[in-house]
């Protein structure tokens, strides 16, 4: 096991009114036991305890094992993310917890549905960005489009706000799911 | 190998096969077949308490003079729900306690059934793990798997939910070997190089201390026994929490006595000015460090936990332990003495020098009288007339709790029970039960308070069906003292509903429970009373009437530092009332 505590430097001490620490966002993976239960021992641990979670997403990723994992984008300083990551590794479910933004870049990706209503210019507009954004066409009427894009928040984000404009009138999203870089695996 | 048999001769089966020999419990519609089986066997003994509270305090009572596993069983609905605070209480302290609920049948799960509550979801926060079993092929798992959790590494509560027709259902029994958990694997032998790196710090310290909390009383007799050794070995000073008294004898010259809001003048100056510190299985608690920026700020720290999530919490350290108490403790000594360390014997003298002056404060002295009982004269009385028994004591929460604490002297482990982290008054009897029935020929004593003991009155009941002489020792003020006390630091000496004018005659309680109830308002006549008291066969309730305004000194008031401290025998009441500032008040 290696030592997750992360040192305070120079030697010692608690951190005093004098060094407020950055808040910082970090993406969490965690590998648990898929159980009754068991997302809301994450997430009440996260309520109980005052942590944020921006975006969770969840589903069982290995059926023959029964593991879920649970993707979580959580925002404080340095120590309480070690705090969260400690608190999580206590669950008795949870097989680990891994730090993506830590371990090196992680590649992020989210879906989302967003539905334009609307007839004319508009919708031809909405239409036309859609294919710059490259996002799919998965319903249509003379008065609607349902879109789905794939790719990083701030990329929908992005194409949300532009849609906002033209007849923007709902929007599904899945949250984050994230993976490590390179061949190895968690 | 595989037996055959039904949920409820599972949980039987289960239990013995764990080896529990009592378990705490009321009885109830969905815990029926259960009650039945227990009929029908004479392994298991059951308890039967007045509330279900009490039957988790008793647990808890029960494991922490043994350390074993306290066994409770309820019902569903209420039976749960009572519970739930017994179940808290053991998580912030870390007692093992299995709780088996009994649940409306699966099929009226959700149904709003009758007595039907969501255990699983009610205790989930304050329960180290718990299980909802649904198929009777798992229940003998589960039941394995909840006492190995209940142990395991950082000790808690657990709660096992059972619904009745699981209890009927028939299906096969495993014992408890070959139960591997698969995720929960604590890590009990520490990272050789942070240890080495510990024990260099300490041989090179100045003014090194230990600083010890109920994690060495959850490791294990042995753990107390290699502290005794590394602290004796390296000559330096001691002190402990509310929870780890015991650990070390209070008669050892290198003990300085609990630290924190109400330690002592020595233990707290030392914790402010030490350069090495080791926190051996403590946890930084709010009543330990005060104002956290002005924490022991010039000290490296050490900090040995066998919970990851201990350390770095409220305080940073610099060389974390992850481990087991009595394992670390173990490499320690071994290190150590491989070394044949050359300590800096000069800078030690200079260091237990100012010790012994902060010693000299005598920060436990106080104003004795002759014509009213001093709460604090009561509890060294009570000290000095029983410490000879080897006495068991456990408390109710407030300012007898920490009287307790500061005058009554501990030498041993697993002889001090009481509600540190979540501080539950009404503890203090059924814990008193508990040990008891473990420690049947022992002398049990809750030294309690007037308002806390009415809590859980209704556990004098158990304690007379089942024969267990224990003592309450009400340290009777009238007030809910420790709340009167803040009122006085914090509200203007407005003492808004902390005084209890309608208390009862304590004798007459004791005697309509079928006890035997004592008096003693004088302190001429008080050593007598406690003598009588621990002669008396049965259980008795001993209202001594003390002080009624005595406030519990020494304190370091909330938002102040350990060198703040307010002490006992120069505080006049004027300075207690400005004793905490506006930043102060919004903390507990």
């Amino acid at each position: 096991m290696v030592n997750t505590f992360t040192k305070s430097d120079p030697k010692s001490h608690y951190v005093g009114p004098g060094a407020v620490q950055e808040v910082v966002s970090r993406t969490l993976s965690v590998l648990v036991d898929n159980e009754p239960g068991v997302l809301a021992r994450v997430i009440g641990l996260f309520s109980g305890r005052g942590y944020n979670i921006d975006s969770l997403t969840v589903t069982e990723t290995e059926h023959e094992k029964h593991l879920s994992r649970i993707t979580i984008i959580t925002r404080g300083t340095p120590n309480v993310i070690e705090q969260i990551k400690h608190q999580l590794e206590r669950l008795v479910p949870v097989h680990h917890v891994h730090d993506l933004t830590l371990e090196g870049r992680s590649l992020e990706r989210e879906l989302a549905l967003i539905k334009i209503s609307g007839r004319g210019e508009n919708r031809i507009e909405a239409l036309r960005l859609a294919e710059i954004f490259r996002a799919n066409v998965i319903d249509a009427s003379t008065e609607h489009f349902v879109f789905e894009i794939t790719g990083r928040t701030s990329k929908i984000e992005q194409f949300i706000q532009i849609m906002t404009e033209l007849g923007l009138v709902e929007v599904a999203r899945t949250g984050i799911a994230a993976i490590g870089r390179g061949p190895s695996s968690l | 190998m595989a037996r055959t048999m039904t949920g409820a001769e599972m949980v039987i089966a289960a239990l013995c096969d764990q080896g529990v020999e009592h378990i705490f419990g009321y009885p109830g519609g969905a815990v029926l077949p259960i009650y039945d089986e227990l009929f029908q066997q004479e392994k298991v003994k059951h308890v039967l308490v007045r509330q279900e509270g009490g039957a988790v305090h008793a647990a808890e009572g029960y494991a922490r003079s043994t350390g074993k596993v306290g066994a409770v069983l309820v019902t569903s609905g209420p039976g749960a729900t009572n519970a739930v605070t017994g179940l808290t209480d053991a998580l912030m302290d870390s007692v093992p306690v299995v709780c088996i609920c009994g649940q409306v049948p699966t099929h009226l799960i959700g149904n709003d059934a009758f007595q039907e509550c969501d255990t699983v979801g009610i205790t989930r926060p304050c329960t180290k793990h718990n299980w909802l079993v649904k198929d009777v092929n798992d229940l003998a798992r589960v039941l394995h798997e909840a006492f190995y959790i209940a142990k395991a590494g950082r000790p808690g509560p657990v709660v096992v939910d059972v619904p009745k027709d699981i209890q009927f259902a028939t299906g096969n029994y495993v014992g408890p070997s070959n139960i591997a958990h698969k995720t929960y694997k604590p890590r009990m032998k520490p990272e050789q190089t942070a240890v080495r790196e510990a024990v260099d710090l300490l041989i090179n310290a100045k003014q090194p201390l230990f600083y010890t909390g109920g994690g060495v009383i959850n490791s294990g007799p042995k753990a107390s026994q290699l502290l005794r050794e590394i602290v004796r070995l390296t000559g330096y000073p001691i002190t402990s929490t509310l929870m780890g008294l015991g650990a070390f004898p209070a008669s050892d010259k290198q003990w300085l006595g609990m630290l924190g809001m109400h330690g002592t003048y020595e233990a707290n100056f030392a914790m402010h000015d030490c350069d090495v510190m080791v926190a051996v299985g403590a946890r930084f608690d709010d009543r330990i460090t005060g104002r956290i920026d002005a924490f022991s700020p010039g000290s490296q720290k050490i900090h040995i936990d066998i919970d990851p999530s201990s350390i770095n919490k409220n305080v940073r350290v610099d060389v974390p332990i992850v481990g087991d108490v009595a394992y670390t403790l173990e490499d320690m000594l071994r290190i150590w003495k491989s070394k044949t360390p050359q300590l800096d014997k000069a800078a030690h003298k200079a260091w237990w020098k100012q010790i012994d002056q902060w010693r000299a404060k005598k920060s436990l002295a106080y104003k004795n009288s002759r014509d009213v009982i001093m709460p604090q004269y009561a509890v060294e009385r009570l000290y000095e007339l029983t410490k000879d028994r080897d006495p068991y004591i456990t408390t109710e929460v407030g300012q007898h709790q920490m009287w307790a604490a500061q005058y009554f002297r501990f030498e041993e482990p697993n002889r001090w029970m009481t509600s540190g982290g979540l501080g539950t008054m009404g503890y203090g009897l059924p814990a008193a039960i508990g040990a008891q029935m473990a420690h049947p020929k022992s002398l049990v004593i809750d030294i309690a308070g007037d308002a806390s003991i009415l809590m859980n009155m209704q556990e004098a009941s158990t304690a007379v069906q089942f024969e267990l002489p224990v003592k309450v020792f009400i340290v009777n003020n009238q007030y809910m003292g420790m709340v009167r006390q803040w009122q006085q630091l914090l509200h203007g000496n407005r003492l808004s509903h902390s005084y209890t004018e309608s208390l009862p005659d304590f004798v007459k309680l004791a005697e309509a429970y079928g006890w035997t109830g004592m008096k003693c308002e004088n302190p001429a006549e008080l050593d007598d009373a406690i003598r009588e008291m621990i002669d008396t066969k049965g259980p008795v309730i001993f209202d001594c009437r003390v002080a009624t305004l005595a406030n519990c000194l020494p304190m370091i008031p909330s938002g102040k530092a350990h060198n703040e401290m307010l002490l006992g025998d120069d505080v006049t009441e004027e300075e207690v009332e400005h004793a905490i500032s506006e930043e102060g008040k919004v903390l507990v």
